[in-house]
């Protein structure tokens, strides 16, 4: 295989792994849009609790499954307490509102967060070796981390499981019948304040996934709660209200993010990573502004 | 005194659209004038004028912009931070390669080039709303702070990318000290708000409102949700970016593109929230409420520092910030200027509530 | 009356169809408006009324056929190109600006009228403020022939739907358009505001020949104040002219009391 075409598809693979993991992030946040309607700014503060809490537990000589479950169980007694406390009494309000709140949420988690346990950068070894898959590399000279494999199949699993249990089943339906329209969702008794528990749970979920995959590679610290912001352009690619959306859209962002860094980068200055993912959602939502997977609106009066 | 309308008698239309028809405000905006004119710079220390009272003045200016787009508007913005960071970097451009302008006339035009500017990004709005457009500001915002990072043309060939802000003078008199920066920053804070609170109760003020309460009923009587939208960006990013060259000359004198960033787009955005979404008053209020916090949470910390590590302190200060946000949102949605509105009615009637 | 005639015709529709997706919500209508008259669109739930009104200002476009407005054939038009052509609206659910007091709601009827750019609106100055006063007059006299004075600043969200519902009338009014839509304007209301605004709109049709489009479900109403009737069902046209003879179409009875197809 010509040297180009065997970086090329480097470039392209790793950033299609990449991008299992922005669909998973994504979903965290497509779950919470769905169930409330609100844009959850507080994501990249739940990646970083979810990640320290992890990390310091496993310092303390714990298990890795157990604290897996330990950080697990914390994540969703603080989605109940974020229902109980903030949402409940937040419910009839405009949804600009409820994100103003998951703005405070944000800092709140923040300074929790680096309150209990610290601001110290933490190594994080979750058991996958960062090296090349060697038998690919031999075989066809194309380069691609078992780290970057292995974290794209967990998420993966992750993200095919959550989008069955919340496509399907008792859970699916309640889900969209919320999504619909929340009112009316009550009055035929479907429990609002539990599906936004569980959701807010699930998003916790995936911020300790997506907490221990980055804290692996860029050590678990403050920076890390910034990296939930790299699934935003999926969202606006995806939709903020399709499933289907958020995992093609994660597939599609990261793919073309990793390719325009490598071969545009270099052209234009460098660093371009932190916006070219919006400017190619925002070139596709121009031409198409109910995004990949949403229905047409029709303006009703 | 009592907040009595009783005997003000409005027997022309033209008074009962005066900017504050109701006398007893006029006297308080009047009092309110001479207490920042005369009396602040008499009794207040330079420490507290340029520690406080001068980023008040310029967040209150920057809350201005980002309250007629989102507030009045009704559109989400997550970049006021670039606005005030093009504003910032086009006066420190204007300033630093055509010396003879005017200072004033600088800052105008830098407010000019980011209203260009907040176009372009409110350009699409037309067809993407809600959250869609905040991620989309959100994009200017990355973009913008990747640009002043990147290009070292912006920042005059500095290497460090820092900018550091020429000497300014008005009419030949040089602005030096910290009472000349406030006085400088005071006109225009003063002009501004007289312009944006007669466009919010004008025309286009109404054309922005009905455009956030119901756009298709708003194009049927025959609004252009175009140029309506367009406008809010424009003028908001020209107070952001009026906002953010004060920000530069008149109070840091020295940023990076670091000073403009997303957790500034943030904090102009609590102010709005907590200070009233569509009220100009609780633009001020807001940016009272954002500066004084972190003051009044540092004093009481100051009491317990003695126990505390600085980065508990910074951490708690983080939860405490975090936490009266929510607790705020959950107690008065509206923002204080409701609380004041409220306060107010009851006045009126006061001491007959019924 | 005598027949419509072809010069004094300011609406027409000419096998207007429109399908959102696969539901067809029009299918090849025609009808034309006399100007200066009251004509009414009656027909059951979900007979197309509201997506009509729609039609005609441009809210949606149709999928086939011609709407001929003051003597043009008109396609594409936008809900604002509508607006500047002096066609007026209000809607079934009151689509008022909820943030905003009486006054300023019907203020944005005038918006059309207003001239003045936004750096002297800025000012409040001279012209700009010149205008904002001639037009709160104007606004004014809306509000006294509508009596709803006292609420003149309550913010529209707070007030009883009876009384959106003129406020919306009023904004519509303050455009002094040509050719006035109502949807379904008394709805959910009693008796006595019924009247007052029957009332309304035969003041507003004979004093300033605005040429009236209405949508209405109480057929004693309907009778009594339109000039023409236009009865649709499931999208289609099945009757039309004056009241009379549509009260005695057997179409008509059998399409409100329900007969098998």
């Amino acid at each position: 295989m010509p040297m180009e075409l065997a970086f090329f598809i480097e470039v392209l693979v790793a950033g299609l792994l990449s991008g299992v993991m922005y669909s998973l992030v994504a979903l965290g946040f497509v779950l919470i849009f769905k169930a409330s309607g609100v844009f959850n700014f507080a994501q990249g503060a739940m990646v970083l609790f979810a990640a320290l809490t992890f990390v310091r537990i496993l310092e303390m000589g714990v298990n890795f499954w157990l604290a897996i479950a330990i950080a697990l169980a914390v994540m969703i007694v603080l989605a109940i307490i974020i229902e109980r406390v903030m949402l409940r009494p937040l419910v009839a309000q405009p949804v600009i509102i409820l994100f103003m709140a998951t703005i405070g949420l944000n800092y709140f988690l923040e300074g929790l967060a680096q309150g209990i346990w610290d601001s110290q950068v933490h190594g994080l070894d979750i058991g996958i070796p960062d090296v090349p898959w060697m038998s690919l590399l031999e075989s066809t000279n194309i380069l691609i981390s078992l780290f970057d494999v292995w974290s794209a199949v967990i998420c993966g699993v992750l993200v095919l499981f959550l989008a069955f249990f919340f496509q399907k089943g008792r859970i699916g339906r309640a889900l969209r019948a919320v999504a619909d329209d929340n009112q009316a969702a009550m009055s035929v008794g479907i429990p609002l304040q539990l599906i936004w528990a569980i959701v807010w749970a699930t998003a916790g979920m995936v911020a300790l996934v997506a907490g221990a995959i980055w804290g692996q590679r860029l050590g678990v610290q403050f920076s890390i709660s910034l990296v939930a912001l790299k699934a935003l352009p999926v969202l606006i690619l995806g939709g903020f209200n399709s499933i289907a959306g958020a995992i093609i859209g994660g597939l599609i962002i990261g793919a073309s993010e990793k390719v325009a860094e490598v071969y545009l980068g270099p052209i234009i200055g460098g660093g371009i990573e932190s916006w070219v993912a919006y400017f190619i959602a925002m070139l596709f939502l121009i031409a198409r502004p109910q995004g990949l997977f949403g229905e047409k609106i029709i303006e009703r009066v | 005194m009592l907040y009595r309308e009783t005997g003000q008698f409005k027997t022309s239309y033209k008074k009962d659209m005066a900017i504050f028809p109701i006398r007893q405000d006029r006297w308080a905006v009047v009092a309110m004038l001479i207490f920042v004119v005369v009396v602040v710079p008499l009794i207040a220390t330079e420490h507290v004028i340029a520690g406080y009272l001068i980023p008040l003045l310029i967040w209150s200016i920057a809350a201005i912009g980002l309250n007629i787009l989102t507030g009045y508007t009704g559109q989400l913005s997550l970049g006021h931070g670039a606005f005030m960071a093009v504003g910032a970097y086009a006066a420190y451009n204007l300033a630093s390669r055509i010396p003879e302008l005017p200072i004033i006339l600088v800052f105008l035009l830098a407010g000019l080039i980011a209203a260009i500017f907040g176009v372009l990004v409110g350009s699409p709005s037309l067809r993407i709303k809600g959250f869609y457009l905040a991620v989309a500001t959100l994009a200017a915002q990355f973009f913008v702070e990747w640009v002043f990072a990147t290009f070292s043309w912006f920042v005059g060939g500095a290497a460090s990318m820092v900018i550091d802000t020429p000497k300014m003078a008005v009419f030949g008199y040089q602005i030096t000290s910290t009472l000349d920066n406030y006085y400088l920053i005071l006109g225009f804070v003063v002009v501004g708000t007289l312009f944006a609170k007669n466009l919010v109760r004008s025309e286009i003020g109404r054309a922005w409102m009905a455009i956030r309460d119901m756009d298709v009923a708003a194009e049927v009587i025959g609004i252009q949700p175009l140029y309506t939208k367009l406008s809010a960006f424009a003028v908001s990013s020209f107070y952001g970016g009026v906002a953010g060259a004060l920000y530069a000359f008149c109070y840091v004198k020295s940023v990076d593109f670091t000073a403009f960033d997303l957790f500034v787009s943030l904090k102009v955005l609590f102010m709005i929230i907590i200070g009233g979404m569509g009220s100009i008053l609780g633009c001020f209020l807001g940016a009272t409420f954002i500066v004084a916090l972190p003051i009044i949470l540092n004093e009481l910390m100051h009491l317990f520092s003695g126990q505390i590590p600085s980065a508990m302190l910074s951490n708690i200060e983080h939860m405490i910030f975090g936490g009266l946000i929510i607790f705020f949102l959950i107690v008065e949605p509206h923002g204080l200027a409701r609380l004041w509105m409220t306060a107010k009615e009851k006045l009126r009637l006061w001491p007959f509530p019924h | 009356m005598s027949e419509p005639q072809a010069d004094n015709i300011i609406l027409g529709f000419d096998n207007v169809s429109i399908s959102f997706g696969a539901v067809t919500a029009l299918t090849q209508v025609s009808f034309e408006v006399p100007e200066h008259e009251v004509v009414a669109i009656i027909g059951p739930n979900g007979a197309g009324k509201t997506t009509a009104l729609n039609v005609i200002n441009g809210v949606y476009q149709p999928t086939q056929g011609t709407i001929t407005y003051k003597g043009e054939v008109r396609q594409g038009m936008r809900p604002h190109e509508a607006a500047v052509q002096g066609i007026a609206r209000t809607f079934q659910n009151v689509a008022l600006f909820k943030g905003m007091n009486t006054v300023d709601n019907i203020m944005t009827g005038r918006n059309l009228k207003m001239k003045s750019n936004l750096f002297m609106q800025g000012l409040y100055w001279g012209p700009a403020q010149r205008e904002e006063i001639a037009h709160r007059q104007a606004v004014e006299k809306i509000i006294d022939f509508l009596e709803i004075e006292p609420v003149r600043k309550t913010i529209v969200g707070r007030l009883p739907f009876g009384l959106q519902k003129r406020v919306e009338l009023g904004r519509a009014l303050a455009a002094e358009p040509d050719i006035l839509l109502l949807d379904e304007p008394m709805a959910g209301m009693n008796l006595e505001e019924k009247e007052d605004m029957c009332r309304f709109v035969l003041d507003v049709n004979e004093e300033l020949g605005t040429t009236i489009v209405l949508i209405e479900h109480d057929m004693s109403i309907v009778m009594d104040i339109s000039d023409r009737v236009i009865v649709l069902e499931y999208g289609r046209k099945i009757s039309e002219g004056k009241p009379d003879a549509v009260r005695n179409d057997q179409k008509v009875i059998d399409a409100y009391l329900g007969v098998p197809h």
